[in-house]
């Protein structure tokens, strides 16, 4: 028998040592005992070396503050100002939860979001995240492969997207109350970017549950698209043949693509996607291709004119 | 109200409202500052962009205010308004060379080449920065020496530019914001007030100045 090892991974993306002490302090900080104990498990999954490897930090990918990353959020449905999240997401309820599972799928039903979750090995995942508005953050997420959710629920062949429904309920979501977006929140992706071993259904953050103004209590992350293809606090996953539409790209179609794969050579048609401010540093850094996971994605888009497809 | 029309403020005044059209300057780069250097959090998690946005709002309201002045003037009467509105309008000057200092130094550390990109495909940097050198001409006339050497009417001509300026400024901030647009939307209405009043004014001159039936000059009721 063969055994290949990953040699895609190019030098400049290993750990840089520095780096990695730190990483020892944070854990210990965070006091992540039963951190490392799913970091280890996550080390025996076969399927996750690869995936663990591909999202080795680049050298100079510092984590950003706790703080900034739960402060300055876009959740539309709690506020358009970056704090409202935090302020007015304090007395959301995640408790009980459901996730309804329709569409073509072979197991629809609605589950509680314990069932849904059960036998999944929570891990640890360090990405990079890059907003349309032009900032990025780096991210210790909580969370499991999706790939390994849709396999469980069977999705039927003719099932070529899935879209991902956040909750409407504007008695506890104040910003539903004015139409400033098509409610619910809406996203959607290709079956294959879904099932991408990078693409991850999020749990929680820096080793603690997801707070409310993160998307609590499910939310999914696409670290190579822009923030906003990331749905949070989920209640619905349908799988479908057509092409979901999806909210941003209702609001403006010209401005906002169905794919919108982070690209800093095409701009927004406002300004410029070329580079963005790390959240706590100065100067504005280079914007890199598929946000720098172009190693493991840019395959997805073969072909494509991501132009046209932005 | 008629002693406030004969009230004429004594000049310490114009010092404490200059000290106070200075305090959110001072605020903002103290604010910089310390969320650089200390673990303040006044500017949020992302101080630079508070910072452009901060100063860009503020360069609105004293363009407002400065378009305050002729109509406050003329509704309440008071006339010692005026002493105030030149200062109002350099400061306008002056906020909008700080919020450019902010993009230009600050956002893009002075990389030419991104901000001419910016400049020419971006239409709200192209608008904004229109707004800005409309702004430079009007700062440098903006002097008794200037008045006198251009003339009362050339003068006035000139200034005009101001309502330029601002239609500038709301469309530069209207297209900057992704998608919430309230604030925008409140400087529009603001600055449609504005304007309307001196519309209104100006076609109620036009009636007192073109009666239905007309009058017998002057010259011809002398005797």
């Amino acid at each position: 028998m063969l055994i290949r090892k990953p040699d895609d991974i190019p030098a400049s993306e290993i750990t840089d040592e520095t780096i990695y002490r730190d990483r020892r302090k944070f854990l210990g900080a965070v006091g992540g005992l039963g951190l490392a104990a799913a970091g280890l498990a996550a080390a025996r999954t076969p399927l996750l070396a690869a995936a663990r490897a591909a999202t080795a930090r680049q050298p100079d990918d510092k984590l950003t503050p706790y703080e900034d990353i739960t402060t300055y959020n876009n959740f539309y449905e709690f506020g358009t100002d970056k704090d409202d999240p935090a302020r007015n997401a304090t007395h959301f309820r995640t408790a009980p939860w459901t996730v309804s599972v329709e569409g073509l799928v072979k197991r629809p039903a609605r589950y509680h979001l314990e069932d849904l979750l059960k036998g999944q090995t929570i891990q640890e995942r360090v990405y990079r995240h890059r907003c349309v508005e032009g900032w990025s953050m780096v991210i210790p997420w909580l969370g499991f492969p999706m790939a390994d959710l849709i396999r469980r629920l069977e999705p039927l062949p003719s099932a070529k997207f899935v879209e991902f429904v956040t909750l409407f309920d504007p008695e506890q979501m104040p910003g539903q109350r004015s139409d400033i977006l098509q409610w619910p929140y809406r996203e959607g992706l290709r079956m294959d970017e879904a099932m991408h071993p990078l693409t991850l259904v999020v749990t929680g953050l820096y080793g603690k549950p997801l707070p409310n103004q993160n998307g609590a209590p499910l939310r999914h992350v696409v670290p190579w698209k822009y923030g906003f293809k990331g749905a949070k606090s989920i209640v619905k996953i349908r799988f479908v043949e057509q092409q979901p539409a999806t909210t941003w790209n209702l609001a403006n179609p010209h401005e906002y693509g169905f794919y919108s794969n982070v690209n800093p050579s095409v701009d927004h048609p406002r300004w410029s996607q070329a580079t963005e401010r790390r959240i706590g540093e100065l100067r504005r850094r280079p914007t890199l291709m598929f946000n720098g996971y172009a190693d493991q994605v840019a395959h997805l888009y073969a072909g494509m004119d991501l132009r046209k497809y932005f | 109200m008629p002693a406030l029309a004969r009230f004429t403020p004594p000049r310490w005044v114009k010092a404490v409202v200059f000290v106070l059209c200075l305090v959110p300057t001072a605020w903002v780069l103290w604010a910089l500052y310390s969320d650089a250097t200390a673990t303040t959090r006044f500017l949020g998690a992302n101080p630079i962009t508070e910072a452009e946005d901060f100063t860009g709002q503020w360069t609105l309201r004293f363009l407002a205010a400065t378009l305050a002045i002729t109509p406050l003037r003329r509704l309440l009467g008071w006339s010692w308004l005026i002493k105030y509105r030149r200062m109002l309008g350099l400061f306008t000057f002056a906020y909008a060379c700080i919020h450019l200092s902010m993009y230009a130094a600050v956002d893009y550390a002075f990389d030419v080449h991104a901000m001419l990109h910016d400049v020419v495909k971006h239409p709200y940097v192209t608008v904004g920065m229109t707004g800005f050198l409309l702004l430079v001409p009007l700062a440098v006339t903006s002097t008794r020496g200037w008045i006198r050497r251009l003339g009362g009417t050339r003068w006035n001509r000139l200034h005009r530019l101001v309502y330029v300026i601002a239609v500038c400024g709301v469309v530069h901030y209207w297209w900057a914001v992704k998608k919430d647009v309230t604030d925008p939307l409140g400087f529009a209405i603001l600055f449609a007030a504005l304007f309307g009043i001196r519309l209104a004014t100006r076609a109620a001159a036009r009636v007192r100045r073109e009666p239905a039936i007309p009058r017998p000059s002057r010259s011809a009721a002398a005797p």
